[in-house]
């Protein structure tokens, strides 16, 4: 295990002065998530436009550099996209976190997976890896629009 | 036994762990075992294992009298007056849901409150919960001052006539604040109010007299007390144990069952339903020995050494920030990093093997009064010295590098 693998700059860089962080008036989804051990939550707010396009997106939350990290960068990286390649994307994400050593999707530009593989360092440490996937689980709920808070303990 | 030469008595700090000399400030969560406690379990397992209190063969008397010499043990550690007061639980959790269920059954109704205090761990909120929701008590938390301390005062503002039992910790498992329980106790019991102490803290780092306290109920974690898991005591005065009606049912707890009615067996078996931990309370005994041999005001005198220097050393590093300061504290430093989460600086800690807690510690509405989602925190044992605060204070340095602090 090596340190620098998990608290690389740039995860450093967007924990300290995440991206997208508030509220935006005019959203049509959102989603809480919690993880109780940790005592981290987030709120995803976006906005889904007419053609199922990704218009805004933002997050309200605390947590540890990790999980506001991932939601900062969660949060550049789907918009503009439509609902389906956000999708796609988010299956990709979570397949990488849990077993593939890389991404698959198309529709990622190479520095954007590079921006997204930073992340990766999470897999040596199991107990942080819900710290990475919170944000990702609870977008995917606001995009279903369910009432139920996403929790990281099942 | 001398202190300070205490590690080698516990197995865990043989081996290295992850390549590193285990640095172990996680005691307020549970305890490393010393090699006697675990031992005794493989002895007892290996070579003296029968069920207790049932067959008449050999094997199960021999059991029986070793698990009821632990019940002796407890009762003069702790000097309670009689060994029947003495009740075998799966850990204070347990111990602590027994009050609250069977003083609640019979003693608690509509509009009844039950004193807290904001520092409460969970396990002393969250049974008393279950009977706002069952009865509609209320429940009433006494407040913190900016010490993080509970002060007499602080209870005493919250009692009232409707006020049914009060439930306190004796140390806060996040600020260390040690609360003036006998004080908690006079007062209560001018008011004709009991008192249960949730002894997590307290058992294994105070020295514990019943009678000198004269607490009504008292929970303790075998766990903590350098004991295995599976194990809690608690502590009644008799006249509560044998006027509270039993907890659960099962076997062992009766005297008579026929079809139209069961009536139920003596102290302590009355609480005691079903097999339980044998083996485990049979190797508490060895830890109860282990700390008599060290000797509780040893132990305390440690301690006490180490958190002045863990709070003297923490207090010169920059951007710490230490939570609460009680006048009197026990072995226990939360803390926070400014622009460090405590979830990183757990992460960053443990590559050089120093092991805290991270979150919440169970206490959230202290979190919640703190206005802190989180803390790291740093508590200790015997086994611990003053190297193992340098280490966790150069850790702390390594968390502020790679923040960049």
């Amino acid at each position: 295990m090596d340190l620098k693998d998990l608290y690389q700059e740039i995860i450093l860089d967007h924990g300290k002065n995440p991206r997208n962080l508030g509220k935006f008036d005019n959203y049509n989804k959102d989603a809480k998530g919690n993880n109780p051990l940790c005592g981290d939550n987030v709120h995803v707010y976006l906005r889904l436009n007419e053609n199922k396009k990704v218009e805004d997106i933002a997050f309200e939350g605390h947590g540890c550099a990790i999980s506001m990290a991932s939601a900062s960068i969660m949060t550049d990286m789907v918009r503009g996209k439509e609902e389906k390649e956000v999708k796609e994307i988010v299956t990709d994400f979570l397949g990488m976190i849990k077993e593939k050593d890389s991404l698959e999707t198309n529709i990622l530009k190479d520095d954007e997976k590079t921006k997204l593989m930073s992340l990766s360092g999470v897999k040596q440490y199991p107990m942080r890896v819900k710290c990475a996937t919170l944000s990702w689980h609870t977008l995917t709920s606001a995009l279903d629009n369910s009432d139920q808070i996403v929790k990281t303990e099942e | 036994m001398n202190i300070h030469d205490i590690k080698k008595e516990f197995p865990i700090f043989d081996d290295k762990i992850q390549n590193n000399d285990l640095v172990y400030l996680d005691s307020a969560n549970s305890s490393q075992k010393p090699r006697i406690v675990v031992d005794r379990i493989y002895d007892f397992y290996t070579k003296e294992f029968s069920n207790v209190g049932r067959s008449v063969h050999y094997l199960a008397v021999a059991a029986t009298n070793l698990y009821e010499q632990t019940r002796v043990s407890v009762q003069k550690y702790i000097n309670a007056k009689d060994k029947d007061e003495i009740v075998f639980t799966k850990g204070a959790t347990e111990a602590i849901n027994l009050v609250a269920n069977t003083f609640g059954q019979k003693y608690l109704s509509e509009g009844d409150e039950v004193l807290l205090t904001e520092l409460e761990h969970h396990s002393n909120y969250v049974p008393w919960h279950f009977l706002r929701k069952a009865k509609n008590i209320k429940i009433e938390f006494a407040e913190i001052n900016d010490d993080g301390e509970v002060t007499l005062e602080a209870i005493e503002k919250k009692i009232t006539n409707k006020t049914k039992i009060i439930s306190v910790s004796h140390l806060s498992n996040v600020t260390g604040a040690i609360l003036p329980i006998k004080e908690i106790v006079q007062l209560a019991h001018l008011k004709n109010i009991p008192v249960l102490i949730d002894g997590c803290q307290g058992a294994p780092h105070l020295k514990l007299d019943m009678q000198d306290i004269d607490c009504d109920f008292y929970a303790i974690s075998g766990h903590k007390m350098y004991g295995p898991t599976g194990i809690g005591v608690l502590y009644a005065k008799k006249k509560w144990l044998e006027d509270l009606p039993p907890y659960q049912g099962g076997g062992g707890m009766i005297n008579e069952v026929k079809k139209e009615g069961i009536t139920y067996g003596e102290l302590p078996n009355k609480y005691e339903a079903g097999t339980m931990a044998t083996a485990q309370v049979i190797a508490f005994n060895e830890s109860i020995k282990f700390m008599e041999k060290i000797g509780i005001q040893n132990i305390e005198k440690h301690e006490k050494e180490l958190l002045d220097y863990g709070l003297e050393k923490l207090r010169k590093n920059n951007s710490v920030n230490i939570i609460g300061n009680p006048k009197e504290k026990g072995g226990v430093i939360s803390f926070t990093i400014e622009g460090v989460h405590p979830h990183d600086i757990a992460t960053i800690l443990d590559e050089d093997g120093v092991a805290i807690r991270a979150g919440h510690h169970c206490c959230q509405i202290l979190h919640d009064k703190l206005n802190l989602p989180a803390t790291a925190r740093a508590s200790f044992g015997v086994y611990n010295t003053k190297d193992d605060i340098d280490k966790l204070d150069e850790a702390i340095n390594k968390c502020k590098k790679i923040f960049n602090l």
